[in-house]
């Protein structure tokens, strides 16, 4: 099977690639744009953008395995990263990510195995004067607590 | 203490608009550059104004850009360095968030001085929630003509995209910038040649930090040493210093630089809350090595803190608490570097995964002063021996908390 972007995608790609003067420079927002579509950047679409940048496969692949931010199996529908650098850990950090991992039943780096909510513990998201600091999908969220981290993660199930 | 002034970062978030930074004077300085100034004229003002990189290095930025070869035959390039990620900092965020038109201005006469026509902003991948509010202000701008083919009417012309990081510490070093803009793992390049001569798609290319860039129209607004005179005369101007941890008030404040550091902590940030009182502070986000109480009275610029046996670095300011054990900060800091080592130097690679192996095991197994001394040899052997400086970066900081409060971490990993 053959990857194809969606024809939205795919006119965000080529407009993006349009902006460097170089085709391969454009693969990490590239990536993004496949990740924000797909969920995650499918095998398939290594090969489709390797072609894409003018480049060896294997150009694609230490990119993804290099950056912490891209996933090469699906992740969930929701993402959680939670901030476990020291402003944050000064703030209790550690006991938020157990509650979080007890909550879900799972640990960092994993999904629910409903595939709702997936967990990951990163280091410093510049958000220390707002500490405990996570981001839910993107969203900059914090200082949280026990209770309102409960709160989001039932925000989220409810959304399915 | 600078009150009532010109100020880089607004206090209102709704004022990132284009409309309220021209209602401030926005783009004025800009103007004053493009059509009454020398492009030569616009770096010698910047350089006497002797402003320093805020992105944790410190160098002069006017010397920077005058590094930049005058008859080079290639296109020139400006990256912008918001890729913040050195723990503790968090002050280009309310830059991007609150003030992002001071940052194109910035840009843009940073491109007049040095003959720039394309810049890329590079901006951490956790960072991508602001995109959309950049992308915005870089469309304002452009349909007011403060960006494009002809600003402001005249000749002079800048395009910036802004490129999207994807999760890597390393790629705020400028030369893992660039090979990261380039398309490549974020990698830093051997030393010389330099950016100003071989940088990005090698030419010749300027690497700014954003708070940098942001405080250029002041400088051109007001002049050099107008700017000189809102710090000290080897580190001009006001810094953007984020105080997080212990105090009542964390948050950034934009004070002169050379304000003691417990001033800031105490009188802006308002000290520890309730009864609680200091054991450490990290005063330049997590790179820079730790300091006592005792060592509080430090100003904070670039060269004293050099002189303290710390660094300014991004001016982030951590206050740790009493009854906060350092082994926990440790196995913090030691998880960090070695999470964010590139790979690409063998000291720095295998170093801080030995130090974080040991401080993992010494906290959960217990050990002796063996371990203690393992760990600094381990740092010492990191030191000077990578391409870039996050073998510094990582060694020091470790080094400084375990010489610091080797008591009692001998005391907590005791069997």
């Amino acid at each position: 099977m053959t990857f194809t972007p969606s024809p939205a995608a795919l006119e965000r790609i080529e407009k993006t690639i349009a902006l460097y003067p170089e085709k391969l420079a454009a693969i990490l927002p590239v990536l993004h744009i496949i990740q924000e579509s797909s969920g995650y950047i499918p095998r398939d679409a290594e090969a489709w953008v390797a072609v894409k940048l003018a480049v060896e496969p294997v150009r694609v692949r230490e990119i993804l395995s290099f950056y912490t931010m891209f996933r090469r199996v699906p992740g969930g529908k929701h993402t959680l990263r939670v901030c476990r650098n020291l402003s944050c850990s000064l703030a209790g950090a550690e006991d938020i990510l157990d509650f979080i991992k007890d909550k879900l039943g799972i640990g960092p780096g994993e999904t629910t195995p409903d595939g709702v909510i997936a967990l990951v513990a990163v280091e410093c998201l510049g958000n220390c004067d707002h500490a405990p600091c996570l981001q839910v999908n993107g969203v900059d969220r914090g200082p949280v607590t026990r209770e309102t981290v409960a709160a989001i993660i039932e925000e989220l199930k409810a959304h399915g | 203490m600078v009150e009532n002034e010109v100020r880089l970062l607004p206090d209102d978030d709704g004022s990132w608009r284009l409309e309220a930074y021209l209602r401030q004077g926005g783009y004025q300085a800009a103007r004053k550059a493009l059509t009454a100034m020398a492009p030569e004229a616009v770096v010698a003002e910047v350089c006497g104004a002797v402003i320093r990189g805020r992105g944790g290095a410190g160098f002069p930025a006017g010397r920077k850009w005058g590094f930049i070869p005058k008859d080079a035959t290639r296109p020139k390039y400006l990256c912008v360095n918001a890729d913040e990620g050195e723990p503790g900092t968090f002050k280009d965020r309310l830059i991007l968030l609150r003030s992002p038109h001071a940052l194109l201005e910035g840009m843009l006469i940073a491109a007049f001085g040095v003959g720039i026509r394309t810049a890329f902003i590079y901006l951490r991948g956790e960072y991508a929630g602001l995109a959309a509010r950049l992308e915005e202000a870089i469309a304002e701008a452009r349909a007011a003509g403060y960006l494009g083919p002809r600003v402001l009417g005249t000749e002079f012309g800048l395009d910036v995209v802004v490129h999207p990081g994807a999760g890597a510490y390393i790629c705020g070093e400028e030369t893992a910038l660039l090979e990261s803009v380039e398309g490549r793992r974020g990698q830093p390049r051997v030393k010389p040649p330099f950016p100003a001569t071989v940088g990005l798609f090698r030419s010749p290319t300027v690497i700014n930090n954003v708070e940098t860039l942001a405080a250029v129209p002041g400088i051109i607004a007001h002049g050099a040493s107008w700017f000189l005179g809102r710090g000290l005369p080897t580190d001009g101007g006001t810094r953007l210093f984020g105080v997080s941890g212990a105090v009542r008030r964390p948050g950034v404040y934009e004070l002169a630089v050379g304000t003691p550091l417990r001033t800031i902590i105490e009188v802006h940030a308002g000290g520890p809350p309730g009864g609680r009182s200091i054991k450490a502070v990290v005063p330049g986000g997590l790179s820079a090595p730790i300091l006592l109480p005792e060592e509080l009275d430090v100003a904070m610029d670039v060269d004293s803190l050099a002189k303290a046996g710390s660094m300014l670095g991004s001016a982030g300011i951590v206050v740790i608490p009493d009854g906060t054990p350092m082994l926990d900060v440790l196995q913090v800091t030691a998880r960090f570097y070695a999470h964010e080592s590139c790979g690409k130097c063998t000291p720095c690679r295998i170093g801080t995964s030995w130090i974080f192996k040991t401080v993992d095991r010494i906290r959960s197994a217990g050990g002796g002063p063996e371990d203690l001394d393992l760990i600094l040899r381990l740092a010492d052997g990191i030191r000077g021996r990578t391409l870039c400086p996050f073998g510094e970066g990582a060694a020091l900081p470790i080094r400084a908390l375990v010489t610091k409060f080797r008591d009692e971490l001998e005391q907590a990993v005791a069997r």
